[in-house]
């Protein structure tokens, strides 16, 4: 018998809401199944299953809030007899620690527009943002559509001294900061970072791009973030001490790049599901794995192991943004790539003065697997790969 | 087409990219980066919707032009599109 617990989705989850259960006892399950959604601080995530068998007996039910650990159900190996009345585990329905957080109401992070009951209606934005500033979106005038919008909250909001926040459905900004300052407190307590950093010179990407988005019809334009996370993919797999995981007091490098990605998700958080084995990737897989990563942090639902696979993060700050970023290392990973936004100034070039893109890209790494001369390493690794762009 | 009709097009294009902000009311002169957090992610999806949705070739130099509702009307009307 399997038994099949409350995932640690990330260094910032102690526990977890069960949303929905999608198979049944009795169902067959097969090894990445996807078998539950579970919301987390910081999003619904999809969890699969590792192992295959027949679902047994389901020891947990929508709603519940149990920690990381917690026996979830039961999984019947083939040979397994079905589970004869043996007294089922105690589940920890009250297992919530005495100091945990209340639960929070069971809502996926896509709720639609439609209300819930004696509920106005309202986007899902305006809603978080409801949150955000501690507003009771019952207490909102709706606008001329009847529609709850984010103006109209934050006319309410600007109307009356902030309240504590509160959490009438979706994720709540309170528990996802929460969250997110426990693994960086965590991050920053444990592991001893260092910090290297170069400016690049991106002109030659941006100009192969520039000419290769003209040549592309719309829905195949790229972002300069697929060959910059393609580059920093191929670099990392040149770095093993700087691409793999540190757990209990050991360091077992990956023998491929998944690669988490740090999104921002509207209107406050951060979350890095990881592209898998991005190394292996070409352009066009990387820029579509990236549309629906983006698209699933803003809507949609992320996958257990897109949460847990991660072997280093990039975070771009992209456009309008700021020239560099010294980042925490997401544990237990042991290094995260920084890039800061593209900007135009002078630069040297066989002793004359030109005009160049250049972007400022930070290693933090980890010294108790590596040193500085190995991020200084990487870095000029990833500069010989952006001078080449037609070739990523 | 009248400008409202191109207009509610545009809305739908970026309702189609940020789901979460459906029903949002949406400012006509405000760039869309501002109102809403528009990353570039969402924003060459929204060109991509507005492509499929009117057949009018996007080249990423007109970008800075529908960065805005009244722009990206504007813009629309400009390459010819009124069916």
């Amino acid at each position: 018998m399997i038994e099949f617990k409350m995932p640690s989705l990330g260094a910032d989850m102690d526990a977890g809401t069960l949303v929905e259960w999608l198979k049944k006892p009795g169902d067959a399950v097969k090894r990445g199944d996807i078998i539950a959604v579970v919301d987390t601080q910081k999003s619904a995530i999809e969890i699969e299953v590792f192992a295959d068998g027949i679902l047994d007996r389901l020891l947990v039910e929508p709603g519940q809030r149990v920690p990381v650990g917690t026996v979830m159900a039961t999984i019947r190996e083939p040979g397994d007899l079905a589970d004869a009345g043996l007294p089922p585990k105690a589940v920890p329905s009250s297992a919530s620690p005495p100091a945990a957080k209340s639960s929070a109401p069971v809502a996926p992070a896509s709720a639609p527009l439609v209300a819930a009951r004696g509920e106005p209606r309202a986007t899902p934005a305006a809603r978080r943002r409801a949150v955000e500033l501690g507003v009771e979106i019952a207490s909102v005038l709706p606008g001329p559509e009847g529609v709850i919008g984010l103006g109209e909250v934050e006319a309410a909001a600007g109307a009356r001294a902030p309240a504590k926040p509160q959490r009438p459905g979706g994720i709540s900004f309170d528990e996802m900061r929460k969250a997110i300052g426990a693994a960086m407190a965590r991050s920053h307590r444990e592991i001893p970072h260092y910090y290297v950093s170069s400016t690049l010179d991106v002109s030659p990407l941006m100009a192969w791009l520039e000419a290769e988005n003209t040549r592309r019809p719309v829905p195949e334009r790229l972002l300069y973030a697929a060959p910059l996370i393609r580059a920093v993919a191929r670099a990392l797999m040149d770095s093993p001490e700087l691409n793999g995981h540190y757990v209990d007091g050991r360091y077992d490098p990956a023998e491929h790049v998944n690669l988490g990605i740090a999104v921002a998700m509207r209107g406050g958080g951060l979350i890095a599901p990881a592209i898998l084995a991005a190394e292996t990737l070409d352009l066009a897989a990387i820029m579509e794995r990236l549309r629906d990563l983006v698209a699933r942090v803003r809507g949609g639902r992320l996958r257990s192991s897109e949460m847990t696979a991660g072997t280093a993060t990039i975070t771009n700050l992209g456009e309008g943004t700021a020239d560099s970023l010294m980042p925490l290392i997401y544990p237990p990973q042991v290094a995260i790539v920084g890039c800061g936004r593209i900007v135009e100034r002078p630069w040297i070039v066989d002793g004359k003065i030109e005009a160049a893109k250049l972007m400022t890209v930070t290693v933090a790494g980890d010294h108790r697997i590596s040193d500085g001369r190995r991020a200084a390493a990487f870095l000029m690794n990833l500069d010989k790969l952006l001078q080449s762009p037609e070739t990523l | 087409m009248t400008d409202n009709d191109i207009a509610k097009l545009v809305q739908s294009a970026l309702f189609a990219v940020a789901p979460d902000l459906e029903g949002e009311t949406v400012g006509p002169d405000v760039p869309f980066r501002d109102q809403f957090e528009i990353d570039s992610m969402d924003f060459l999806n929204f060109v991509i919707a507005l492509h499929k949705a009117t057949g009018i070739e996007i080249p990423e130099r007109d970008y800075p032009k529908l960065e805005s509702l009244d722009k990206a009307v504007a813009y629309l009307k400009a390459k010819g599109f009124a069916q």
